[in-house]
């Protein structure tokens, strides 16, 4: 139960390379029946634009799992993450198409802490949108 | 419509205890597409020095709010639930949670908000084991589009 990045090989500063991820209206419907958020703005077109949405939106908890995906990828162990945070600054809005959305996270080292964990900020990016603001995840390192 | 601020400080213990499963935790993986072994393979899990399969940063959102649903469902507190998208989430790990694990959640309502035209409502809810132990906390801000309005 370690991290496989070591807290000694990293500086603040330090960006983690950006990775794209794809969502569709099928991960939509998963991540509905997986979560228990069955909101029809996350599946329904008639519906999300009856109450003024564009299209059917992502739910904000798809995205920042995507964050947390991205943030345990790099860091080696899904138990390193041990404090995660957001906020859903924009909407992911998913067509429906073969395509869907593209959301792209990157990462920078913001702070080294004590006990060799560090604060990672998440960038994520939906098209033109920054689809989360103030992200971030402190990380248990090695 | 203004969200009811008496609620604000409210309680809420959720009805039964979140018994934690392998194969939800998979489920759950499967549906954020990731395909880490950690989430899949209690092998993989072992190998990496875990008891068993690790559940996913976010999964907790998955039983969080079972507590709160009903008071957030109230009339009394006027949340038009069509107008609901989720403003910010926080979750805050004493430890790992693992399949097998008996989870009870209490939420509180902790602050209801306007800015601009909408509402705010965020929900502190502590994640803890049958032995009373502090597993998580999680912190969920909800937004009523227009409820300020």
């Amino acid at each position: 139960m370690a991290a496989t990045v070591k807290y000694d090989e990293v500086e603040v500063g330090q960006e983690i390379p950006a990775v794209d991820y794809q969502v569709r209206r099928v991960n939509l419907v998963k991540y509905a029946g997986a979560s228990g958020d069955f909101n029809p703005i996350h599946w329904n077109e008639r519906f999300a634009k009856s109450v003024g949405l564009p299209d059917v939106i992502a739910h904000g908890m798809y995205t920042m799992a995507q964050g947390g995906r991205f943030v345990t990828d790099w860091a080696g162990d899904p138990a390193a993450v041990i404090d995660y945070g957001v906020r859903f600054s924009s909407m992911v809005v998913v067509p429906d198409d073969d395509n869907g959305a593209t959301i792209t996270i990157s990462g920078l080292i913001e702070e080294k802490l004590e006990d060799k964990r560090i604060v990672v900020v998440v960038n994520a990016r939906s098209g033109d949108s920054r689809v989360l603001s103030k992200a971030r995840a402190v990380v248990q390192l090695s | 419509m203004a969200l009811n601020r008496d609620f604000v400080g409210r309680t809420y213990e959720a009805s039964a205890t979140y018994e934690v499963c392998r194969v939800k935790i998979k489920e759950f993986a499967d549906a954020i597409g990731d395909d880490n072994p950690i989430y899949h393979d209690k092998e993989a899990a072992v190998a990496a020095g875990h008891p068993d399969v690790v559940a996913p940063p976010t999964f907790p959102i998955v039983f969080s709010l079972s507590g709160a649903s009903e008071a957030l469902s109230d009339p009394d507190l006027g949340l038009n639930y069509a107008m609901v998208v989720h403003g910010e989430q926080r979750f805050e790990y004493q430890r790992p949670v693992y399949p097998g694990d008996e989870l009870l959640c209490t939420s509180t309502i902790t602050e209801i908000r306007d800015a601009g035209r909408n509402e705010f409502l965020t929900l502190r809810s502590d994640v803890t084991s049958t032995t009373g132990e502090l597993v998580c906390r999680t912190y969920n801000t909800i937004v009523e589009r227009g409820g300020a309005a």
